[in-house]
């Protein structure tokens, strides 16, 4: 099997539409409600949800056949766990402003459901290179809507995209698009449109 | 191999926690030493931003806190000096943390911007989800705000982490008094959710009530015990 077959390419792509994390397998949701009144924020986010996904992906299916069943959770967990940790103090240590900005952000990353739910589905059955792709694309397809969300939130809520004013001055920004509540609405929106447009339940199998 | 009998269950649990808590050991104990020059460099720069000293990198902001920090003194709430602080100080007053602070060792910041002296008194309080700190820089006449940084462990982005993202709300507090004219020894300075006040209110966040009663309540307390130092004029 090569290392971009078509098998493999579709474990990377299928995240980002037709399997997305958020729209179709529903989860993560709670991180991405509560991260994306910005963009920035969502952005650093989903990068890093990225990276943890892929590489606990890795660790997990490198060691699958070794965990004792009864307690795969467990090991999971710690591994996840242990992981973010890591990546939290090497921030710490050399990129202090983005550890910074992350602070509760990864915290959120040990819980985010994504993690655990690829590792159980996909790692813990899959050689560890399909794994790492499975990680990427998941990854990328829940930053995929996270950006999305965020660029409406803060375009609308503060008229302004990564902290830079867009909309004049004179724009009032809508409270409302800061809430959590209005996340959940745009979320919802989202999936309609995809599932109206791009998604075919009955058809996809 | 059988991975389900219940001593390889064990034997495997043991020896991947402590597997891993080596692993976090060694990796904590290796990045120490340069998470604590981190640490202590964004202080200084936190005390830079609460002067209005923005946008230098690390070097430029390590060099301008030696020049601008006259003395880093700790004091108590009777205004005596426990401990002098030196030029471009971090070994006194910039060593204290809240803990300290309860204790009533106070930390203040003698500066000189522009051949102005201001004052820098660090503020503790808690924020909604967590610990919020701040700096607030004043004035030689002790009761105007020069100006203001805060910072917080885990308020909500976008909301709460508006009192540290936010440049143009720190920004409202310059110009503000601590006091009330006439009233020298209430705090007035707060951010409420509607403005009676504008010559000591700030508006709060909006949608972050509960932190901006958290500022409300960290300038009350803590402004309180430098009560001796800003009416000594």
């Amino acid at each position: 099997m090569g290392l971009f077959s078509k098998q493999n390419k579709q474990v990377l792509a299928k995240p980002l539409s037709l399997d997305n994390p958020i729209m179709v397998q529903v989860l993560g949701i709670c991180s991405a409600l509560a991260v994306t009144s910005q963009l920035k924020p969502a952005i650093v986010m989903g990068l890093a949800v990225t990276v943890i996904t892929a590489f606990s992906n890795v660790i997990i299916s490198i060691i699958r056949k070794s965990i004792p069943m009864r307690i795969r959770i467990i090991v999971q967990l710690v591994v996840v766990a242990a992981l973010v940790t890591i990546v939290s103090q090497i921030l710490k240590a050399f990129a202090y402003d983005v550890s910074v900005q992350l602070s509760v952000y990864v915290g959120l990353i040990i819980t985010n459901c994504i993690l655990m739910g690829r590792l159980e589905a996909f790692a813990m059955m899959n050689k560890p290179w399909p794994s790492f792709l499975d990680g990427i694309g998941n990854g990328l397809g829940y930053a995929m809507i996270l950006i999305i969300v965020g660029f409406v939130r803060e375009l609308f809520g503060r008229g302004t995209l990564l902290g830079f004013q867009v909309l004049p001055d004179s724009y009032v920004g809508n409270g409302m698009m800061t809430m959590p509540a209005m996340a959940l609405i745009l979320l919802g929106c989202i999936i309609w449109v995809h599932r109206a447009y791009f998604y075919k339940e009955e058809e996809s199998k | 191999m059988k991975t389900n009998s219940n001593t390889y269950t064990i034997i495997y649990s043991s020896v991947l926690v402590v597997v891993v808590a080596f692993l976090l050991a060694f990796v904590f104990q290796a990045l120490k030493p340069a998470q604590d020059v981190n640490v202590a460099l964004d202080k200084q720069k936190q005390i830079l931003y609460s002067l209005n000293i923005r946008g230098l990198d690390n070097i430029a902001a390590a060099a301008k806190y030696k020049e601008v920090v006259i003395a880093d003194d700790i004091i108590d709430s009777n205004d005596k000096v426990v401990k002098a602080g030196s030029q471009g100080g971090t070994e006194a007053g910039f060593m204290l943390s809240s803990a300290d602070y309860k204790a009533g060792k106070l930390a203040l910041f003698r500066c000189k911007v522009d051949g102005k002296i201001k004052y820098v008194i660090p503020v503790y309080g808690m924020g909604l989800w967590g610990p919020i700190n701040g700096y607030l820089a004043i004035n030689d006449d002790k009761v105007t705000v020069f100006g203001a940084y805060f910072n917080h462990e885990s308020e909500t982005a976008g909301l709460g982490a508006e009192i540290k993202d936010n440049q143009k709300w720190q920004e409202k507090f310059q110009g503000k008094k601590l006091f009330k004219s006439g009233d020298n020894q209430n705090i007035a300075l707060s951010t409420p959710k509607k403005v009676d006040d504008p010559a000591t209110q700030v508006d709060g966040v909006s949608g972050a009530t509960l932190t901006s009663n958290g500022v409300t309540a960290m300038f009350k307390e803590c402004l309180t015990k430098y009560l001796k130092f800003l009416n000594d004029k």
